[in-house]
């Protein structure tokens, strides 16, 4: 819901680091966004061409890593993932005292530039 | 010729420097804050009005309303005797911390000893912006259904407190307050929960300790 806003930061961060580095242009951005981040992926496409134009960005391509969550069980120590995309109790032990290892990342890992 | 630059930026890391400089303004004028999150209708501004009732006499509130658009909510606050700013993100789905920033200038902090921030009525952008307040509160309701924890896993994570409103509604719903807390307990084993009732005023006084614990531990 809150695409357009995220869109723009990712933008600037891209611009920033182009501009740092004597780019003329960014061709390519490698993003890691973890499964609990709630960020949809086809709504930043979706406003990523409108408003990179006349950018640093434009034209470039946008590629995601999608990280998938993973608890670890703080009573069994077994690790689990979402199931059918719901959080559950330990499916071992059905403990529901859980840490999350990963899946909250969004991150800009890397651009390509020429 | 192409190169790979590195960056490893988190995406929100302009919106978190940001919070982080709130962080510090308020802190530096002994002002407890915290950022109310709830769907819409859950009772937002009936807390505040609630809470304000009581501590308005022993304290210096400021309030802080975030709405896509009118001053409605900020009218009521400052009917029931607070500072009131309205913010209007003008269709944003939440408050980032650029808005509260230009929220906060307009206040003078070291006047106030507790700034309610209350979030647009979303259960899912607010969870994403940090805003610097010192604590997170969710209003989760009764109507709603009980839900709602399982379905907005990433809000339930991160709140300090939780208040369950319009309990004087449970004989009328079908709600089960079990399944609800076992939802809460997964994903935020320890989180304080005060269920109340805005309306009838049942259950606010421990939500009232709590907080005013939390004003006198900063301005002391």
């Amino acid at each position: 819901m809150h695409e357009l806003a995220i869109t723009e930061q990712i933008a600037a961060i891209a611009i920033k680091h182009g501009e740092k580095n004597a780019a003329q242009s960014i061709t390519d951005l490698y993003l890691v966004i973890g499964e609990l981040s709630t960020v949809i992926d086809d709504s930043v496409q979706f406003y990523w061409d409108l408003i990179t134009e006349n950018t640093l960005c434009e034209g470039a391509k946008l590629h995601f890593q999608r990280i998938p969550a993973l608890f670890i069980c703080k009573e069994c120590g077994k690790e689990y993932s979402l199931i059918e995309g719901e959080l559950t109790p330990c499916p071992n032990c059905q403990s529901n005292q859980m840490e999350i290892l990963q899946g909250k990342e969004f991150h800009l890992d890397s651009i390509n530039i020429i | 010729m192409v190169k790979n630059v590195s960056i490893v930026e988190k995406v929100h890391s302009a919106n978190d420097q940001i919070a982080e400089e709130i962080r510090q303004r308020l802190d530096n004028s002994s002002l407890f804050s915290l950022n109310i999150m709830a769907s819409p209708g859950a009772g937002k501004t009936s807390l505040i009005e609630r809470t304000l009732k009581e501590l308005h006499p022993h304290h210096k509130i400021a309030v802080i309303d975030g709405d896509l658009a009118t001053s409605i909510d900020a009218d009521r606050a400052a009917n029931a005797g607070a500072t009131a700013v309205q913010i209007n993100t003008g269709g944003q789905c939440h408050i980032d911390a650029n808005m509260l920033q230009k929220a906060i200038n307009s206040l003078d902090l070291d006047s106030f000893d507790l700034l309610l921030v209350e979030n647009v009525g979303n259960l899912i952008c607010p969870a994403s912006f940090q805003l610097g307040t010192h604590k997170n509160v969710l209003i989760a309701s009764i109507p709603e259904g009980d839900d709602k924890p399982y379905k907005y896993p990433v809000m339930y994570q991160d709140l300090d407190a939780l208040i369950i409103n319009k309990i004087d509604l449970l004989p009328y719903v079908d709600f089960d307050m079990s399944y609800f807390e076992k939802g809460v307990q997964l994903l935020n084993p320890n989180l304080v929960t005060f269920p109340v009732s805005c309306r009838t005023g049942e259950g606010i006084e421990p939500w009232i300790s709590w907080l005013a614990g939390w004003i006198v531990s900063k301005t002391t």
